[in-house]
């Protein structure tokens, strides 16, 4: 078992520095000099020049790579080119606030997706799985930069029940979760019902049918648990579509969390700060799917140390 | 067979409101301030936008940028990915090693975040959207395409052509690729419609194609801040962009039931 963690941490690593070096080159591929963002383009040549040492941009790429590991690792994310700020601060202002719809966003889509998928899956070839299936291929193709405004203009134009953006006040955060949440209901409902058909033409579900449980005791107590097993790992991968789409919702509900940092430094061209934010969601999504492997490993007895496909 | 004509009807109109709006004398971008919100009605049934232009003639360019960049995405993505993973899973070894590293890091990143990333890094245009989106989405079909070759190298047929002394090329090219070219087909099908989303998202955060060119995003992104007077400048573009998507993912359910694929093969 330790085996299997510390090889999955590897790789996590790997993974990891992999993604901190391509979002580096990329950065720097890109044409154009920093130092003309920061300076204007009329600004003297000496001063420059003592700029660009003084941030390190006249060594060679591969050191001045080094040097930004090196000081990732002591969580030196540099400082914003546009507030002179450092970015760790901004990072830390901005975390919680995406943590904050991101949670609420998954607590929807659970609640959502949990009653679909069990009453598609129970009744198959009903008219409550065409109708869940129906649902969930909305879901799945409503993009939320459409969505957002449509629950703006019903929530909070036409209703008044929310604010229409910002987050004052404990309901704000309503109406983007709802946004975020649902696209990946849809595909959560989905997963739900196809492992759970698995699971219920299973020998084990007979038996506890045979022996006098209820049809739904059976289902919730004796088929659910493994059939969210399977769910749990391709949640971890579904995430990275939350983490990008927050990036769109937080900009059509002015939420102000790690995307929308990101769009603004976009539209500043303040580089170092897209990079941390690049950066930072990539880490997280690595991150938890490391910890939903672990946990996996952890409930399914069944999986192999030596060799987990 | 619902299940066929539906989504092919929404993808062929889509198609022909891409080529027409190169033919028709479409106005997309002629102001007229006589115009201004007004909303659907019997002379012009999609109505104005905010600068008085023809929504209906927007909605048509819009299809064509959307027409383009998907097209292009899902060629170049298959193009790029299918060699390369072809080519990785046939000939395997320490090359296939690195390939398998990189195509892990670039399925480690939310793809849709690199995009936006990648886009704003280049600047604005619809090349740079089709480079930004082409960088994050040949992945996918590069591994589909290794996995696929993978299980099918040691066939019989395969070791039967190199007895023959066909050449790598020879095998990857005529015994290979048309045996994987159903499951390709089908995440292509996928592929379009999340290049869809992908660029309009880009163009509704400014990203995309630039004003005055039409894109249903950009379409939905000037709208939102008339929402409350002329709600049908977000619907519209909205409806229109829905139900392509829609069509595209019905396609390739049904593509996948018809050509018979398991789901199995492509989680690989």
């Amino acid at each position: 078992m330790s085996h299997f963690i510390l090889k999955r941490i590897f790789s996590a690593l790997v993974g990891l520095l992999g993604v901190i070096s391509l979002v580096f080159f990329l950065i720097h591929m890109i044409p154009g000099d920093p130092i003309d963002v920061m300076l204007g383009e009329s600004a003297l040549a000496a001063d420059r020049e003592s700029l660009r040492q003084g941030l390190g941009l006249h060594l060679p790429l591969y050191e001045q790579w080094w040097n930004y590991l090196t000081a990732l690792v002591q969580a030196d994310f540099g400082h914003s080119l546009f507030s002179g700020r450092p970015i760790v601060d901004l990072l830390l202002e901005r975390i919680p606030i995406t943590l904050h719809l991101s949670i609420v966003a998954l607590a929807i889509a659970i609640i959502i997706a949990l009653p679909l998928g069990l009453l598609a899956a129970t009744r198959q070839h009903s008219i409550y799985d065409y109708g869940s299936m129906g649902f969930a291929l909305f879901g799945m193709s409503i993009p939320n930069f459409w969505m957002g405004p449509l629950l703006i203009l019903v929530g909070a134009l036409w209703l008044g029940w929310f604010p229409v953006s910002g987050r004052e006040g404990w309901n704000a955060v309503i109406l983007p979760a709802l946004t975020l949440g649902t696209a990946m209901a849809a595909i959560l409902a989905r997963m739900i019902r196809s492992s759970l058909l698995e699971i219920l033409g299973e020998a084990f579900l007979r038996t506890a049918r045979a022996k006098g449980l209820s049809s739904i005791h059976a289902t919730i107590i004796h088929a659910l648990p493994n059939a969210l097993l399977p769910v749990l790992t391709l949640l971890g991968l579904q995430l990275g579509g939350l983490l990008g789409g927050a990036v769109i919702t937080e900009t059509v509900f002015a939420w102000p969390g790690l995307g929308l940092l990101m769009i603004e430094a976009i539209q500043q061209r303040d580089y170092p700060v897209v990079q941390a934010a690049v950066l930072c969601i990539s880490m997280t999504y690595i991150v938890v799917n490391l910890l939903t492997d672990l946990l996996y490993a952890w409930l399914d007895p069944r999986i192999n140390w030596q060799n987990p496909s | 067979m619902m299940r066929f004509w539906f989504p092919l009807g929404i993808l062929l109109t889509w198609g022909i409101m891409a080529i027409g709006s190169h033919i028709l004398p479409l106005t997309p971008n002629t102001i007229d301030l006589t115009h201004i919100l007004i909303g659907p009605n019997q002379s012009s049934w999609l109505g104005f936008d905010e600068l008085g232009r023809s929504i209906a003639d927007r909605l048509i360019t819009g299809a064509s940028t959307s027409f383009f960049v998907a097209l292009s995405v899902v060629a170049l993505g298959i193009l790029i990915g299918g060699i390369l993973g072809i080519a990785s899973g046939y000939f395997s070894g320490w090359v296939d090693q690195i390939f398998v590293r990189i195509v892990d890091i670039m399925l480690a990143f939310p793809g849709l975040l690199l995009a936006i990333a990648l886009a704003g890094a280049l600047g604005p245009g619809i090349e740079n959207v089709i480079l930004a989106l082409v960088i994050v989405g040949w992945v996918g079909y590069a591994r589909l395409a290794r996995g696929q070759v993978l299980a099918l190298k040691h066939a019989d047929h395969v070791i039967a052509a190199q007895a023959m002394g066909a050449s790598p090329w020879r095998i990857m090219s005529k015994h290979l690729l048309p045996l994987i070219t159903a499951p390709l087909i089908i995440e292509a099908s996928f592929g379009i419609a999340g290049a869809i989303i992908a660029e309009a998202g880009l163009s509704f955060l400014g990203l995309g194609v630039q004003p005055p060119e039409a894109s249903w995003g950009s379409m939905i992104r000037d709208g939102t801040r008339y929402m409350l007077v002329a709600p049908h400048l977000v619907l519209i573009p909205g409806l229109t962009l829905m139900a392509v998507v829609l069509a595209a993912n019905l396609f390739g359910d049904w593509l996948r039931d018809w050509l018979d694929v398991k789901d199995q093969k492509l989680m690989k």
